[in-house]
């Protein structure tokens, strides 16, 4: 199912959550392709199933129907283990909430994600790109929020993963520090080259996209690509 | 102003944390349940033998003489505070049991002839008294005629004083005097090896040529009288007819047994159960602890709607309560189950004709009050803090824990570590209070199965060292009186004696000071070959040519050091009175004795070469020739063959023992797992955060759960050779708490203790920590990183 080029490919996706008598439709029938290389913005309103879709194609969860290609893994097929496996091995996710492990310092967490990586770059090195190659030996609760954050990116990315998935990552943080996140999230883009997926609720971010996907009711409603990409830095809001 | 909301809440919270709940609960039931056994059985044994002393009116004071006049009763009536007396001849004697090879020794006791008995009154369990005028009628002690299979109608053979006599068996009884029947020189009840026998008194006395004269009287006295007095008065009245000195119940042989075992079920209640309490207490505060902290903004919120401080501190309070009462409850029925059971052990043991079991609520009520009070405590500090939060504060978020590199930092071995290892390593460091609570936790646990367990060890060591190490002999030969030590050489000529050695012993008063002690001298040989005078360390030891060896435990009761001397008043024949220098001290674990070279013992005395027993050793293969000929023997009063001692000793300990040992593993694995489980799952709330997070990042299952679990191993492992060195120190305790002055438990781990109790309490961890692990693997992902916390 490999199409040159083509880093994640989904068909006819679905999602239902069952709680009880009661199912809820995240996903219906949803198609996608991203390309290599591709920075992607998710845009849609709250419940539209963004998270769901981007939960599904981390590998940290499941579609009900459908089916999710990563290269030539059917991510769809893939037990616990072999989701575990694609997780560590291809994937960065970054979150609103950043996620840090309290009881360890920025390089401690980032040295987390290396020690289990194949080919990692230095953690210290992956806190420089993020522009915290100061505070190597602070413990999350020494680091504002968008330095946290920062942090989280350096650990996504100090992988060198084939795929960035970053969901809100500025949901918490004022405008100014949401830039300092987006310039990191782009610079990773830019010299690692890697397939980027972006959620926000931001229409301003979506600026930045080489493509901008709209999401509506569990499927993608719109598409557009943006024939320029906007720097981060000029982004304001 | 707690709504029906917050209700609501209390009993979510509960359901929601029922496995800690639970397992704290279970915890707290094991000290329940302990508590109200001991508690219930002290009160129903107590009861029972109060009401079987009352109905078969067991006598207050007790005296032997070697014969005194029938018209003596009349002068010991006269002494104030009786109320009753009987007299009656007592000896000891031996029988014949059809299709039991050794000897059995016969205590025989006269029975009134056509009157009730006033005192000492049986329960006929079958049968009927012996009529008047018919010497061969016997009434047999139940427990006895049962080990023989005995019925009324059957025949048994004695041997009255040198005279063989064709016995009928007529009647079974029970009689609280011989709840605990216990041989000469045995250390437990063998009631196939020792019976009572009741015979018509007249039948006796002309047996013993006695007639209108007694060697044993009882006597009842009025409610409030001093018993020591009265013992005094019988002392004097009787000191003329040969009195061995009289005694009160207290010092009756089998009373004394029984109450020592009420007591000891005393201190059973008292030590056990707060281990337990303490460790639930401790258990509360962690859960609860956690349970505000991850309702902080809750608390603001309520706070925030009008809730008073004091609603908040009710709220977590009824909490706490909660958990108590789910484990007082269990702890009842466990604790009124296991009473239950205890009891019948003990009823059966000690052959009680009837059985009170029917606990008051005080036993119930008490365990209830302490335990509710435990959880309480265990619930201060974190309710404390709950009703403290001030609104705002209470509903921002906390801020992520503060850490430090501390010890832990960039050089040496740290460097080496890899994150899960660290990450599990700064959890310890930083939460000190609480690593600690699950060490000791645990460590408690592994303490109480060291504890249950060196009483196996020390048993085993104990019949190592009295019976196996000491004893040489095979067969012990009693004598019904002193007599010449000719007939050493009478028993060396029977069939299948390799070696023989005299022994002569003494009943004596032993004084120092004020302070006074019956216990019977008891001359051996200078170097004994067969019954070894053995210290605890197993070192034989020598009796000097003149001067007493006696146990440190006579020299604890006398308040007497070596060089002093000891002022002895005989209790038999002439009566001389004499001192004795102590020489030296032994430690041994069973009785009081006091050992003197036989020889100096003969010249005290002045006599000649005097015995009242002889050890042998036997050649196997001529056992049944030896003790046919034994039972034969006139002036033979006991037999006792090492080998039976030793196999009943075994026998009555692993029935009484073993049942306890075993309830105690139980209790102790639901410690450690209780503690575990707790530890885990507060630490898994804590952080299935960050877990998940982990996970997400693509770390395996088995590398999280080494996070998590790895903290648990980690302080189990710290706790386990803790524990053996509490265990150590809580066996020091306990046998300390229960020495009686029969018996000392000896302070013996095996090294294969401390390794079970290791390994059962590393298994119950081990098992607790499974259980949490399988929700680490259910760990919900996605959910966990939607929210913060
Ligand atoms: N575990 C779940 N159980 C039941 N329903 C769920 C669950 N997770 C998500 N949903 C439902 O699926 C739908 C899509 O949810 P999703 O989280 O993907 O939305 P979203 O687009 O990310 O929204 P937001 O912008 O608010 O984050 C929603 O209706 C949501 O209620
Ligand atoms: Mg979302």
């Amino acid at each position: 199912m490999a199409s040159p080029g083509i880093t994640l490919r989904a068909r006819g996706l679905g999602k239902v959550y069952r709680t009880g008598d009661v199912e809820v439709h995240a996903l219906r029938g949803l198609d996608l392709e991203l390309a290599s290389g591709e920075l992607v913005v998710l845009l849609g309103p709250s419940g539209s199933g963004k998270s769901t879709l981007l939960n599904i194609l981390g590998g940290l969860d499941t579609p009900t129907s459908g089916e999710a290609w990563f290269l030539d893994h059917e991510l769809s097929r893939l037990d616990d283990a072999g989701l575990t496996r694609y997780r560590r091995d291809h994937v960065g996710f970054v979150f609103q909430f950043y996620n840090l492990i309290p009881s360890l310092t920025a390089l401690e967490n980032v040295s987390l994600v290396t020690e289990i990586a194949r080919d990692p770059m230095p953690p210290r090195e992956a806190l420089e790109l993020v522009g915290l190659g100061g505070r190597l030996d602070h413990f999350p609760a020494q680091l504002s929020g968008g330095e946290q954050q920062r942090v989280a990116i350096a650990r996504a990315i100090a992988k060198r993963p084939d795929l960035l998935l970053c969901d809100e990552p500025t949901g918490a943080l004022d405008s100014q520090t949401g830039v300092l996140v987006l310039e990191a999230v782009e610079r990773i883009h830019e010299e690692l080259g890697t397939t980027t997926v972006l959620i926000t609720h931001n229409a301003v971010i979506a600026d930045m996209a080489d493509r901008v996907l709209v999401m509506g009711d569990g499927a993608i409603h719109d598409e557009r690509r943006n024939a320029a990409r906007r720097r981060a830095r000029e982004l304001t809001w | 102003m707690v709504t029906g909301a917050l209700h609501r809440k209390l009993y979510r919270d509960l359901w929601r944390l029922r496995g800690q709940v639970l397992a704290i609960a279970l915890v707290m039931a094991s000290g329940v349940g302990v508590l109200v056994m001991a508690l219930t059985t002290v009160e129903s044994l107590e009861e029972t033998a109060v009401a079987y002393y009352e109905r078969n009116r067991f006598a207050d004071v007790f005296a032997q003489v070697e014969r005194a006049p029938e018209h003596l009763a009349a002068r010991l009536r006269q002494i104030p505070g009786v109320q009753a007396v009987e007299t009656r001849v007592v000896r000891t004697a031996v029988l014949d049991v059809e299709g039991f090879e050794e000897p059995v020794i016969g205590q025989l006791v006269s029975l009134p002839e056509g009157e009730a008995l006033r005192l000492n009154r049986l329960t006929l369990r079958q049968g009927r008294l012996p009529r008047a005028a018919a010497p061969d009628e016997v009434v047999l002690l139940e427990p006895f005629a049962k080990a023989h299979g005995l019925d009324p109608g059957d025949r048994l053979r004695a041997v009255v004083n040198g005279r063989w006599r064709e016995l009928t068996v007529v009647g079974i009884a029970l009689s609280p005097e011989f709840v605990y029947a216990i041989g000469p020189g045995s250390l437990m009840p063998d009631n196939r090896r020792y019976g009572i026998v009741w015979l018509g008194h007249e039948a006796l006395q002309a047996a013993y040529d006695l007639d209108g004269a007694f060697n044993h009287a009882s006597l009842s006295l009025l409610r409030g009288t001093d018993p020591a007095a009265v013992v005094d008065r019988v002392d004097r009245l009787l000191e003329g007819y040969g009195g061995t000195g009289a005694y009160a119940r207290a010092d009756q042989l089998s009373n004394w047994f029984l109450m020592s075992e009420i007591d000891q079920q005393r201190t059973l209640s008292t030590i056990l159960p707060t281990i337990f309490l303490a460790v639930a207490a401790f258990l509360t505060h962690m859960v609860l602890g956690r349970l505000i902290a991850v309702e902080r903004s809750e608390i603001g919120l309520l706070k925030a709607f009008g809730y008073r401080n004091r609603d908040i501190a009710l709220h977590y309070v009824r909490f706490a309560l909660g958990i108590g009462l789910v484990g007082v409850l269990l702890g009842w029925f466990l604790g009124y189950w296991l009473g239950l059971y205890n009891t019948r052990v003990y009823a059966e043991f000690y052959h009680f004709p009837f059985l009170l079991f029917r606990p008051g609520p005080q036993a119930f009520l008490a365990a209830g009050a302490i335990s509710l009070g435990a959880a309480l405590l265990g619930a201060l500090g974190a309710v404390r803090e709950a009703a403290a939060l001030p609104p705002a504060e209470a509903m921002r978020p906390p801020a992520p824990p503060m850490f430090r590199r501390g010890t832990l930092g960039r050089s040496g071995i740290a460097n080496r570590l890899d994150q899960p290892t660290r990450i599990l390593l700064r959890q310890v460091i930083r939460w000190p209070g609480r690593s600690f609570i699950t060490t000791a936790g645990i460590a408690m646990a592994v303490a109480v199965l060291v504890v249950a367990m060196q009483w196996l060890d020390a048993i085993e060591h104990m019949i190592d060292v009295y019976f196996l190490q000491a004893q040489q002999q095979d067969v012990s030969v009693g004598l019904a009186e002193a007599r010449s030590g000719e007939i050493e050489r009478d028993l060396a000529r029977l069939p299948g004696v390799i070696a023989t050695e005299p022994m002569r012993s003494v009943p004596a008063k032993l004084r120092h000071g004020w302070r006074e002690e019956r216990e019977a001298l008891q001359g051996l040989p200078a170097r004994q070959q067969l019954y070894r005078v053995y210290d605890a360390e197993g070192r034989a030891l020598e009796l000097p040519p003149d001067g007493l060896v006696i146990s440190t435990m006579l020299a604890k009761l006398l308040d007497v050091r070596v060089g002093d001397a000891i002022t002895v008043e005989v209790l038999e024949g002439r009566r001389p009175v004499f001192d004795v220098p102590v020489v030296a001290t032994f430690e041994t674990y069973i009785g009081s004795p006091a050992y003197i070279d036989i020889h100096a013992l003969n010249r005290l005395m002045h006599e000649g070469s005097s015995v009242t027993g002889v050890h042998l050793r036997v050649d196997a293969l001529e056992r049944a020739a030896l003790f046919r000929e034994l039972k034969s023997l006139p002036r033979v009063s006991s037999v006792t063959v090492k080998q039976a001692a030793v196999q009943t000793f075994r026998d009555t300990m692993a029935e009484t023992i073993t049942i306890f040992v075993s309830f105690f593993i139980v209790f102790a694995c639901a410690l450690a797992f209780g503690v575990t489980y707790n530890a885990a799952r507060i630490a898994l709330s804590e952080r299935g955060r960050e877990l998940a997070t982990l996970r997400v990042l693509g770390f395996t299952r088995a590398e999280i759960s080494y996070i998590l679990l790895g903290e648990v191993a980690l302080l189990a492992f710290l706790a386990l050779p803790l524990g053996c060195l509490a265990g150590y120190a809580l066996s020091t305790l306990i046998v300390g708490a229960f020495e009686t002055e029969l018996y000392r438990v000896p302070l013996v781990v095996r090294a294969s203790t401390y390794g079970w109790a290791m390994l059962i309490g590393g298994l119950a961890t081990a098992v607790s920590a499974f259980l949490v692990r399988r929700r680490v693997d259910r760990l919900d992902l996605i959910a966990v990183l939607k929210t913060r916390e």
